[in-house]
């Protein structure tokens, strides 16, 4: 960890003299940034390529819009977030960049399949441009308004009230405002329609964790002993159990299991980590046992879940059987390990193939190889987020940052495990790729938030001066910092 | 609380790991048996892309079917050459519909994916070529076919005619009236695919249908060479006298058999009654056979085979129960529950004209690398290997034929062709005396030295309604086709 721990930064202001300067790395950013651009217009042409398509003007007009998008956003870290982690912002500019690449060439396969049997059929790709530039708006807002992730403490149960009533609302709602292909996550409104749950995995983190960092004494001492483990008092864990019981009940009423899964595992996460102690991750899992066996026994499409999720050629031709994954796989299979080729593949024939199967498509084209290097570019995206939780100073930042970064590696392993066949498939997004507003929008917010909590990890300790002289002793600010009470944050850490 | 969090991060290392080995494992691992599980289309619609092969005739390499080079993803169009004529015999390739006739078959070759191109493919690949399939030349005689095909169009007949070389089994021409144009099927606009099926499947003539061997219909008086056959085996000679009365009582039943237009015999011996194609001698000689005898001779001219492909696959003839006296009468002529395909009914003439041995009917003659080297060649096969009567038997029934062709109408006839031949006028429906009957001809010529066999038939009376007889119908079908391969025009 080349990042010292907290106690040694703050080691380091007593000690240093001239005060150590750390660079801002934001070259390192633009540098990867046109790495990604670079990556994502090789994949566009390709496309063209194998699809015979004329080298058109379309290519200017998307590759122009990639690189303004993602210009203003480096601009923006730059402006509001200099610190902040140089690999983010690029991972998920290539994500999102390979993502919309796919998403046209899903299009252009589905617009030809719509002329030759004469139906319509409205490409995707323009609007998941749009839905970027919107989510980077947000993106922008998020940078401008949290100076401080620390703010978000004073409205944790605020964002705790409005994400369970968003998550609850598409269950409240009849069937012909919430319902698409199934499953009850949306709220439809006349001109779009939104998934709430996507932001309530964002404002249920934040609840969580503000109110694991005010209760997590309480967690490890206030309670009995119970075979040498501190159980919280029932008053203090209330607000807690509540919370994650309406969210699997509402999801399991909405017949979200993907979603569902999610909220749980980044709730034992942040429990987890707040308290230090392996026997609640322990209780979860046996929960979460004893809960899938009552899913199963209890909900039919579970069980067909898990039959496809078994054998997807044995229930191949049943109604709502394999047919979606075993398409998949075909489509996984005949990629291979080298991949037939970004416009060369079928992945059009994979049911739903530019939102849960995008990545089946993207194995199918760019091969195990590609795939791999998707699967590693989330790793590092996550990494990178966890890497800032640790380096960061204040408990709320980590468990905030642990808890958004966990929530992309877990949401990618619940997706890509389901379309692989390692687990049962649940409907959930695949994070920057799929097509989908609210899960781009959503996710842009959380990496403005890890950016946030990067920026602060990495920030020195004193707001650099406009300009840093730097012969000077730092004394008066030694000083400042010596007011403060230096290590009762730090108490639980390490 | 880092040490938690670190945990929290091998946790995710984990979890992208497992990610990575259960990828490996199907795309590495099992990647070969999901790319060729049949479910996967992917496969095959690479093959739709790829250059197919043509169907090229025997007789001066001409081009049956090929392809055109488009400038859309599937990169090349079918083309068939004289669609509608040569349909029965290519079938068709639809994007939307699949294949039928030949372009299934020998689907394999014309794709490329067969496993004797797989050395070539290779090669391809490594030159960086792209894969084109193999070729498949044809038995068929263009100029018979075309012959035979005019002439059924010009008078409007359906039906069918099939025309081939008696000694080699190679099939000269195969015909269905109405037929259909392929090309409108092998179309790349999906809609104009999707409007050309419908008018072809909703047509009550059915064009898709391939009437000559898709199709069984009674074989009326053309029959009697296979009771003649197994009459000739069982020790009767031409002079063998028979009854010439123009009807008999069927065994156990108060029906007659009567003899066509209920006359009377004009002769009294078996070669007179082949000649005149009597029913009331044919009935007895059936009944006097019995059903094994009969289903033995037939079963050596082909009929009964139920796995005969050519190599489209052929609906296989039968002669039905013959569970009475009184059914072996009337299926003695080629009635009751006797139904052969058109292909059969050359079978008849064919085996006679090759001395009494059946051959395996083909149409591919070579299989052919899309360099055009030979990847297999086609021999001549026997059909069951046991002659249907004794070559001394077939040269008798040869002369019995030839008598019967003088005595049949119709035109076409040339001096200088030599046609041995029977006719026949089957009748069918639930009313077949006021239904008008199909019109048979089968023969083959010249008679000495046989190169060429067929048979006819046009359903339904043709233009002649309740007169029709094969003679005046049929025969000159025939005999144009015979006429077109002697080169007697």
């Amino acid at each position: 960890m080349s990042q010292p721990a907290s106690p040694d930064s703050a080691a380091a202001i007593y000690q240093t003299n001239p005060q150590r300067e750390l660079p801002t790395r934001r070259g390192t950013e633009l540098a990867m940034l046109g790495f990604a651009a670079l990556i994502v217009t090789c994949a566009f042409v390709l496309v063209q390529a194998n699809q015979e398509q004329e080298l058109s003007f379309s290519i200017i007009w998307y590759g122009l819009a990639y690189l303004a998008l993602f210009g203003v956003a480096h601009l923006a870290v730059r402006r509001w977030a200099p610190y902040a982690d140089p690999l983010i912002l690029p991972s998920v500019a290539l994500l999102n960049g390979i993502g919309l690449v796919m998403i046209y060439r899903i299009d252009l396969a589905m617009t030809e399949r719509a002329t030759q049997s004469g139906n319509d059929y409205t490409s995707a790709a323009p609007k998941q441009v749009l839905f970027t530039a919107l989510a980077l708006a947000l993106f922008l807002a998020v940078l401008i308004l949290v100076k401080d992730h620390r703010t978000l403490t004073r409205y944790g149960y605020t964002c705790g009230l409005i994400g369970l009533v968003a998550l609850a609302l598409p269950a409240i709602l009849p069937g012909s405002l919430s319902e698409v292909n199934g499953a009850k996550v949306w709220i439809k409104l006349p001109f779009f329609s939104i998934q709430p749950g996507e932001f309530a995995k964002i404002l249920l983190t934040i609840f969580f964790a503000t109110f694991l960092v005010a209760k997590r004494d309480l967690f490890m001492i206030a309670g009995k002993k119970v075979f040498g483990v501190e159980l919280p008092r029932a008053r203090d864990l209330g607000p807690l159990l509540i919370a994650a019981a309406v969210c699997l009940l509402v999801l399991v009423f909405e017949k979200d299991l993907g979603t569902s899964l999610l909220f749980f595992a980044i709730v034992l996460v942040l429990i987890y980590i707040a308290t230090e102690r392996a026997i609640w991750v322990v209780t979860g899992l046996a929960f979460f046992v004893v809960g899938s066996v009552i899913a199963y026994k209890l909900f039919t499409h579970v069980q067909q879940r898990v039959a496809n999720w078994i054998d997807p050629l044995a229930t191949y031709y049943d109604a709502g059987g394999g047919y979606q994954i075993a398409q998949g796989l075909f489509g996984l299979g005949t990629g291979g390990v080298g991949g037939t080729g970004l416009g060369a593949g079928r992945p059009d024939i994979v049911p739903e193939a530019n939102t849960d199967f995008i990545t089946a498509g993207l194995g199918e084209e760019l091969g195990f190889v590609g795939l791999a290097a998707i699967l590693m570019v989330y790793l590092i995206l996550a990494t990178r987020g966890m890497r800032s939780a640790l380096a960061v100073r204040d408990t709320f930042g980590k468990l905030l940052g642990c808890g958004l970064s966990f929530s992309i590696v877990m949401q990618v392993f619940v997706i890509v495990g389901g379309v692989t066949k390692l687990i049962p498939m649940t409907g959930i997004t695949t994070p920057f790729l799929s097509y989908g507003g609210s899960s781009l929008l959503a996710n842009y917010i959380l990496v403005a938030l890890l950016l946030r909590i990067s920026d602060a990890a990495r920030r020195p300790t004193a707001k650099p001066r406009p300009k840093a002289p730097q012969q000077q002793a730092p004394l008066a600010e030694a000083h400042t910092v010596l007011v403060r009470p230096p290590s009762a944050e730090q108490g639980g850490a390490e | 609380m880092n040490k938690p969090m670190r945990r929290v991060g091998i946790a995710m290392l984990v979890m992208v790991v497992l990610l990575l080995a259960n990828v490996t494992y199907i795309q590495v691992v099992k990647a070969d048996s999901y790319r060729t599980d049949s479910r996967n289309q992917r496969v095959l619609l690479d093959e739709y892309a790829r250059q197919r092969g043509s169907l090229v005739s025997q007789f001066n390499g001409q081009v049956l079917a090929d392809v055109v080079p488009t400038d859309d993803k599937l990169k090349f169009q079918r083309r068939y050459l004289n669609g509608p004529m040569y349909a029965p015999v290519t079938g068709y390739y639809s994007s939307r519909y699949g294949s039928a006739g030949l372009e299934r078959s020998e689907d394999d070759i014309l794709t490329g994916s067969d496993p004797r191109l797989f050395v070539r493919r290779l090669s391809d690949m490594v030159t960086g070529r792209d894969p084109r399939g193999g070729n498949v030349q044809l038995t068929i005689n263009p100029a018979v076919q075309q012959a035979a095909y005019n002439a059924m169009m010009a008078k409007g007949y359906t039906g069918a005619v099939v025309a081939m070389n008696p000694k080699t089994g190679e099939i000269l021409a195969m015909v269905s009236t109405p037929s259909y144009d392929p090309n409108a099927l092998a179309s790349h606009d999906g809609t104009a695919q999707g409007d050309a099926w419908k008018t072809f499947t909703n047509d009550p003539k059915n064009p898709m249908l391939n009437r000559a061997i898709s199709e069984t219909y009674p074989p009326g008086s053309t029959f009697k060479l296979v009771v003649a056959a197994a009459e000739l085996e069982s020790g009767a000679a031409p002079s063998t006298p028979v009854s010439n009365a123009p009807n008999v009582l069927l065994p156990g039943t108060n029906t007659t058999l009567e003899n066509y237009g209920g006359e009377v015999c004009p002769g009294n011996t078996f070669a007179d009654a082949l000649a005149h194609s009597c029913n009331v001698p044919f009935a007895t000689f059936a009944g006097q056979l019995g059903a094994d005898k009969l289903r033995e001779t037939a079963a050596n001219f082909g009929i009964g085979q139920t796995d005969l492909v050519i190599p489209t696959k052929v609906v296989p003839s039968s002669l039905g129960a013959l569970d009475s006296t009184a059914a072996l009468y009337q299926s003695g002529i080629g009635q009751r529950d006797v139904r052969l395909t058109p292909l059969q009914d050359c079978l008849l003439s064919a085996t006679v004209a090759n001395g009494g041995m059946a051959m395996r009917p083909q149409l591919v003659k070579k299989l052919l690398a899309p360099d055009l080297s030979d990847l297999e060649g086609f021999t001549p096969e026997k059909l069951t290997g046991t002659p249907a009567l004794s070559s001394s038997n077939a040269q008798i029934l040869k002369q019995m034929m030839e008598a019967s062709e003088d005595n049949t109408k119709g035109g076409g006839k040339k001096a200088n062709i030599k046609i041995a031949s029977k006719t026949g006028t089957a009748e069918h429906g639930s009313d077949p005396k006021n239904t008008p009957p199909h019109a048979w001809y089968t023969g083959f010529a010249p008679a000495d030295d046989p190169q060429i066999a067929v048979a006819v038939i046009v359903e339904s009376g043709g233009n002649r309604g309740l007169e029709a007889t094969g003679g005046t119908v049929a025969a000159e079908i025939g005999r144009a086709a015979i006429n077109a391969q002697l080169g007697g025009g």
